[in-house]
C-alpha cells in the first residue's frame, strides 16, 4: 500500500507541512467565504497552475484524485438545469473541485512521516485528556502494519469460499470472520504489546 | 491499556480491509453500497461506544496523512472537502452512538445492534451527512436531505447485516462482544 505521496519531488515537499496545512485551512475557508465567478475562477486557476506546473506525472496524479467527484459534478449540473440556475451550479461545483484539489495538492507534496509529526504535535493539547501522542503513533504504527495482514487473511477466505461454491466471489460473505480475525489479531497483539513493556 | 490500544488499532485496520471488497450496485442512480460503512457501525456494536469511536477516529485519520484508504482507493484531505466530508465526520459519532445502544440496552443481541445501528448509523449519520451535503453543495437542509435518501436503501441493508453479524459473533465468540463485556 502506497501513500498519496507523489513520487515526483516538487518545490512544494520543502514547505514544512505546517505552514502548507495553515495556508490550506485558510484557502478553504476563504473559498466559502467568497462568492461569484470571478474569484472562484481565480482560485481554480491558481490549484491548476500549481498543478500543472511539476509536470504531466504529477498532474496526472492530481487529476484522477479528482475524478472521485463526477458523481457531485452529475448530482450539481442536473439540478441547476432543473432548477434553471445553471451558473450558481457551476460555482459551487467549481469552488469544490478547488477545494479539493487544494487539498490534494498539500496530500502529494507532503511526506507521510512530516504529516504524522504534524499529528503529534496536534495532540500534544490532548494529552490533558489521557491522549498521549505516543500512543497516537504506535496506533497509527499498528494499523499500517496490519492492513496487510488482515488483507491477507481476507484473501484467503475468498479463496477458501470459491474452493466451496461454484458461485463467484465471496463479497460481503467473509466479512464475520474477517471481524473474528480482527479480534483475534488484537489479543495477540495485546499481549505482544504486554510483554514487550506495554504501551506506555 | 494495551488491550484497547490494540482493539482500537486492528478494527481500523478491518475498516480500510472492507474498503478492498468490490461494493455492490443495486439499482441504477443508487449510489452503490460499500462495505466499509457496515465496517463503521460493526465497530460500534463490536467494541462498544469509546473503543469503536476511537477506532473510527485513528481510520479517519489514517486517511486524512494521505493513505488511500477510503473504498475506491480515496484519501488524503481532499476527501474532507468533498460532498461526502459530512458523512465522514459523523462516521466516528454513529459508531460511538451505535456503541453506547449496545451498551446500555437490555434487548437481545441482534435487536440491540439492529436498532443502534439504525439510531448511530442511519439517525445521527445522516443528520451529519445532510448538514455536510448542505454546506458543501450549496442546498438547503431540505433540499440535502433528498439527496441523501439516495443513501437509504444501502444503509438500510448494512443494518440488517450489522445486526446479524453482530449475533453471529456473539455466538462463535461469546467473549468477542466488548460493548456487552
Amino acid at each position: 500500500m502506497l501513500a498519496l505521496t507523489s513520487p515526483v519531488e516538487t518545490v512544494f515537499h520543502r514547505i514544512p507541512a505546517g505552514v502548507k496545512l495553515a495556508v490550506l485551512c485558510m484557502f478553504t475557508v476563504g473559498l466559502f467565504w467568497v462568492q461569484g465567478w470571478p474569484a472562484m475562477t481565480g482560485a481554480l486557476g491558481a490549484v491548476l497552475i500549481l498543478t500543472l506546473w511539476p509536470g504531466r506525472i504529477f498532474a496526472r496524479q492530481a487529476l484522477g484524485m479528482l475524478l472521485p467527484l463526477w458523481p457531485f459534478g452529475v448530482l450539481l449540473v442536473g439540478w441547476h438545469w432543473w432548477t434553471e440556475d445553471l451558473a450558481r451550479g457551476m460555482v459551487i461545483l467549481l469552488r469544490m473541485v478547488t477545494a479539493v484539489g487544494a487539498a490534494n495538492l498539500v496530500t502529494m507534496t507532503t511526506r507521510l512521516g512530516d504529516m504524522m509529526g504534524v499529528v503529534e504535535r496536534l495532540c500534544r493539547p490532548l494529552g490533558r485528556f489521557g491522549v498521549q501522542g505516543g500512543q497516537v503513533a504506535l496506533a497509527m504504527g499498528l494499523v499500517v502494519r496490519f492492513i496487510p495482514v488482515l488483507g491477507d487473511r481476507q484473501a484467503g477466505l475468498v479463496l477458501a469460499w470459491r474452493a466451496r461454491s461454484a458461485r463467484r466471489g465471496a463479497g460481503w460473505r467473509v466479512v464475520p470472520a474477517l471481524t473474528l480475525g480482527a479480534l483475534e489479531e488484537a489479543d495477540h497483539v495485546a499481549e505482544a504489546l504486554r510483554a514487550r513493556g506495554g504501551a506506555g | 491499556m494495551e488491550r484497547n490500544i490494540a482493539y482500537v488499532a486492528l478494527f481500523a485496520a478491518l475498516i480500510a480491509v472492507l474498503g478492498f471488497i468490490p461494493p455492490v450496485s443495486l439499482a441504477a442512480g443508487i449510489p452503490p453500497i460499500t462495505a466499509q460503512s457496515l465496517g463503521i457501525m460493526l465497530c460500534g456494536t463490536v467494541l462498544g461506544a469509546r473503543r469503536g469511536a476511537l477506532a473510527v477516529v485513528l481510520f479517519l485519520m489514517l486517511v486524512a496523512v494521505g493513505l488511500p484508504l477510503l473504498s475506491g482507493g480515496r484519501g488524503g484531505l481532499g476527501v474532507f472537502a468533498s460532498g461526502s466530508a459530512g458523512f465522514l465526520i459523523g462516521f466516528p459519532v454513529a459508531a460511538f452512538v451505535a456503541g453506547w445502544v449496545m451498551e446500555r440496552s437490555t434487548l437481545p443481541v441482534v435487536w440491540a445492534a439492529g436498532v443502534g445501528a439504525v439510531i448511530g448509523g442511519i439517525g445521527v449519520l445522516y443528520v451529519f451527512g445532510i448538514a455536510g451535503l448542505s454546506v458543501m453543495l450549496g442546498k438547503t437542509v431540505g433540499e440535502a436531505a433528498q439527496i441523501a435518501i439516495a443513501y437509504l436503501p444501502g444503509d438500510a441493508i448494512k443494518v440488517v447485516l450489522c445486526a446479524f453479524m453482530t449475533q453471529a459473533l456473539a455466538r462463535m465468540r461469546p467473549d468477542a462482544l466488548l460493548s456487552r463485556a
